[in-house]
């Protein structure tokens, strides 16, 4: 059969196929699909939301040894965040086929860097595949299960947003049963003692010397001979650009094994070429190795090594072709993210942005938005959990060079389970003098509304047990921990006024569930300027609500888009602004 | 068709590109085209940019397209038209929406809707403006504006040999499937 697929969906299918049994992931774009897929399989594999990566990767590394073909999935900046395990890993050596999914994201359209995560795999000593579309996707999972059992290595299968999020035809296959590989207790493998490590890291450089030898002919290393002029070292979904810029008029080497590379083949195919290019997107990761073996090459002269490729950008760094583009005589404006009409995240921010003296260590999710203008609410954002450790940070330092100035560090409900409890410890240990805010939106807003240990819900759509976030902090030791509806402007500032004055570890906990959760009735409120009453001082406009605007002369909102948050009716002063349809 | 065909659907996060852009490749490999297609899934769930690759043909490589290449831009909001007109063939078609969200600059008056998009476009491109937001309430129902343009869309492309009636009916729940097809037959006469 045949079907139209994304990559993540292929994977997910080709973890079926391969006879995976157990997978984790933490969500995080492009990643996120392939577990939101499992599911599809929910019969024969189990998968679950993990509250972060490396317990992900540890979940489905005990899998492993169990005895399970496991995958563990995520984006590229959860693999920084599971390297802990995942390096032990590849010492100790699997049971079960183990397979790390890093989802990169070339040119970064929801990451905070662009990080290559191919260097994970020199890096870790694993093996690691890529894929150049779905059907890739698919087959090479299942090979790369046969791969990770046969040479006893973990396998990076590395992916890229436009394998992810593109979607082209598969031709499905068979699920195999592999069963479970039977668990016996092995001291020696798996006890990462200094003295088993000792011996097992001379193992882990034979097992790659072994791979390398079997990347030489491995059916996922391809070569293709045309016009051997112009000879084109590639993989990913670079290929595909390559590809359509070259078309049959140049030879390829295609690689879909990737590390270690076949050093052997590559010496070959660059003895038949009069020229060897390297078509790679990002860092030049094969290319460095092929010229640290002798072998010329051309790569990162002509291609660039920051954001992704496409075939206009091939095609222009190597054949100095361009494209013929018209544009229109129109002067646009910016259209950025911004935080929905009626998300919770609002009226905090709101809020803090009008408190003097402030600081606000932010974090990673939809309240990342409340640093656009016009609420300019967070002063920071670095990674997972950092909205709240490096605030304790800002704290200690404004202490010792006596600024007062107080820290505020916020992070949304799924960061809290993330890495955000670790940081709120820290500051109640070491006496931090700042406030940690949890903005508990009762969802995993931002990667598209995955359950999350907060929501009582589960991957798998079973009832879970509901972590009570404000629960956890109390037993943490804050005395007060504030719970407030964000949008309530009145109650949002007072409690932000009793924190800063509060001399006992203080902890915020905003709870209003974010406007677009699935089955939550929309609300028939909606929100509406009184014209006459209208003193057009743009004092609503200050929300950053894209539901409400200007227009001839007054204040106007959208009754398409709002759904009746009343954020914008408390700021103004004039009663201008008042409630319809209840 | 030796060559391949390049489809580049742009508008506002929340409109329903995604939906559309489901419903033609489906159309698309039933009539037997080699398909990729492309989405990014930005940042926000809703008020950001938003854009869908669609390619198809006998063989097809890369799932995106670079500047200067498309065949044909549908945009589903004006301004957005304007954006990303520069991925389009010098002899591309322009199919737009006449419908405004103003972005939060503008909203919050820090920058201004542009004015004299359509006659813009109109004078570099083969432009078709069309009101999908009229349209679709005269359907019945507003939310039916992604349908509308998709129903212009197949006519801008000539796209009839597949059946697209049928193709609405698998891709949507039961209860819509009648007001789509209307709403895509009411795109397809724009
Ligand atoms: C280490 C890491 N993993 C995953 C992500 C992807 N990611 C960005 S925001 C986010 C979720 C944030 O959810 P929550 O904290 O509940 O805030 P919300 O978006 O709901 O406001 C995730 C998973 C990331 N940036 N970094």
């Amino acid at each position: 059969m045949k079907k139209l697929m994304s990559g993540n969906e292929a994977i997910a299918r080709g973890a079926y196929e391969a006879g995976v049994t157990i997978a984790a992931a933490y969500p995080g774009t492009p990643s996120t699909e392939i577990l939101e897929h499992m599911v599809d399989y929910k019969d024969v594999i189990y998968s679950e939301w993990a509250p972060n990566e490396k317990v992900a990767a540890e979940v489905a590394i005990g899998g492993s040894i169990a005895g399970s073909r496991s995958l563990a999935a995520m984006k590229h900046v959860g693999v920084n965040v599971a390297a802990d395990p995942i390096f032990t890993y590849a010492y100790l050596g699997v049971n079960g086929g183990f397979v790390l999914v890093s989802a990169d994201d070339p040119s970064m359209h929801s990451s905070q860097n662009e990080q290559d995560n191919r260097y994970y795999a020199k890096f870790a000593k694993m093996a690691m595949i890529e894929p150049s579309d779905s059907q890739e996707a698919k087959d090479f999972l299942v090979e790369a299960y046969n791969i990770s059992e046969q040479f006893d290595i973990p396998v990076l299968f590395r992916v890229t947003t436009r394998i992810c999020h593109s979607k082209s035809i598969v031709e499905l296959g068979e699920r195999q049963e592999v069963g479970h590989k039977p668990y016996i207790k092995n001291i020696n493998k798996y006890v990462a003692t200094p003295a088993n490590a000792k011996r097992l890291h001379v193992v882990v450089e034979e097992r790659l010397k072994a791979l390398e030898k079997f990347a030489n002919t491995s059916a996922l290393n391809k070569v293709e001979y045309n016009d051997t002029k112009i000879g084109i070292l590639t993989a990913s979904v670079s290929y595909q650009y390559a590809k359509e810029v070259f078309g049959d008029k140049a030879s390829y080497l295609k690689l879909g094994f990737t590390y270690p590379l076949p050093m052997d083949l590559i010496r070959e195919f660059a003895s038949k070429v009069d020229t060897l290019y390297v078509i790679e997107e990002l860092e030049p990761f094969m290319e460095e190795q092929i010229k640290a073996a002798g072998i010329k090459c051309i790569g990162k002269e002509l291609i660039p090594n920051i954001y992704e490729l496409n075939p206009d950008i091939v095609a222009k760094a190597m054949l100095n072709e361009t494209t013929e583009v018209k544009s229109v005589d129109v002067e646009i404006a910016a259209r950025p993210p911004v935080l929905c009409p009626g998300c919770p995240h609002r009226g905090f921010f709101y809020a803090i942005s009008k408190k003097k003296n402030t600081v606000v260590a932010g974090d990673i999710g939809c309240y990342t938005l409340g640093a656009m203008p016009p609420l300019e609410g967070i002063d920071t954002c670095i990674c997972m959990g950092a909205g709240i450790s490096a605030a304790m940070g800002m704290a200690k330092s404004f202490e010792v060079s006596g600024r007062d100035t107080k820290v505020f560090g916020v992070v949304g409900d799924s960061t809290f389970f993330h890495s955000g409890i670790t940081g709120a410890i820290d500051i109640v240990y070491n006496k931090g003098k700042m406030v940690p805010v949890v903005l508990d939106n009762r969802i995993t807003g931002m990667t598209g509304h995955q359950e999350n240990p907060g929501t009582g819900k589960t991957l798998m759509g079973e009832d879970a047990v509901e972590i009570d976030i404000v629960e956890v902090l109390k037993s943490i030791g804050y005395k007060k921990v504030a719970v407030v509806d964000p949008c309530d402007l009145k109650a949002m500032n007072a409690v932000i006024d009793e924190s800063m004055v509060s001399t006992e570890p203080y902890a915020i906990v905003t709870k209003r569930p974010c406007i677009l959760i699935k089955g939550l009735e929309p609300s028939k409120v909606k929100c509406q300027v009184k014209t006459d009453k209208c003193k057009k001082c743009k004092m609503c406009l200050k929300v950053g609500c894209p539901a409400v605007f200007f227009k001839d002369g007054a204040s106007y909102i959208d009754k398409s888009m709002c759904v009746g948050c009343e954020v914008c009716m408390q700021v103004c002063k004039f009663d201008a602004i008042e409630k319809v349809g209840e | 068709m030796k060559e391949t065909k390049n489809i580049l659907l742009v508008g506002v996060g929340g409109q329903g590109i995604i939906l559309v852009s489901k419903i033609l490749t489906a159309g698309l490999v039933k009539a037997g085209y080699d398909v990729k297609m492309s989405e990014v899934h930005g940042m926000a769930q809703r008020g950001g940019s938003v854009s869908t690759q669609v390619r198809y043909g006998e063989k097809v490589y890369s799932p995106i397209i670079g500047r200067g290449q498309a065949d044909i831009l549908v945009s589903f909001e004006k301004m957005e038209a304007a954006r990303w007109v520069e991925y389009l063939k010098p002899d591309g078609k322009v199919v737009v929406n006449n419908y405004e969200i103003p972005s939060l600059p503008i909203a919050i008056g820090k920058a201004e809707y542009p004015q004299g998009v359509i006659e813009a476009l109109d004078k570099v491109f083969k432009t078709t403006a069309i009101d999908a937001g009229k349209a679709a309430i005269e359907v019945g129902n507003i939310r039916t504006q992604n349908i509308v343009l998709l129903g212009a869309l197949v006519k801008a492309l000539g796209l009839n040999e597949v059946d697209w009636v049928e193709i609405i009916k698998e891709n949507l729940p039961q209860k819509m499937v009648d007001i789509n097809v209307k709403a895509f037959q009411k795109g397809m006469e724009l």
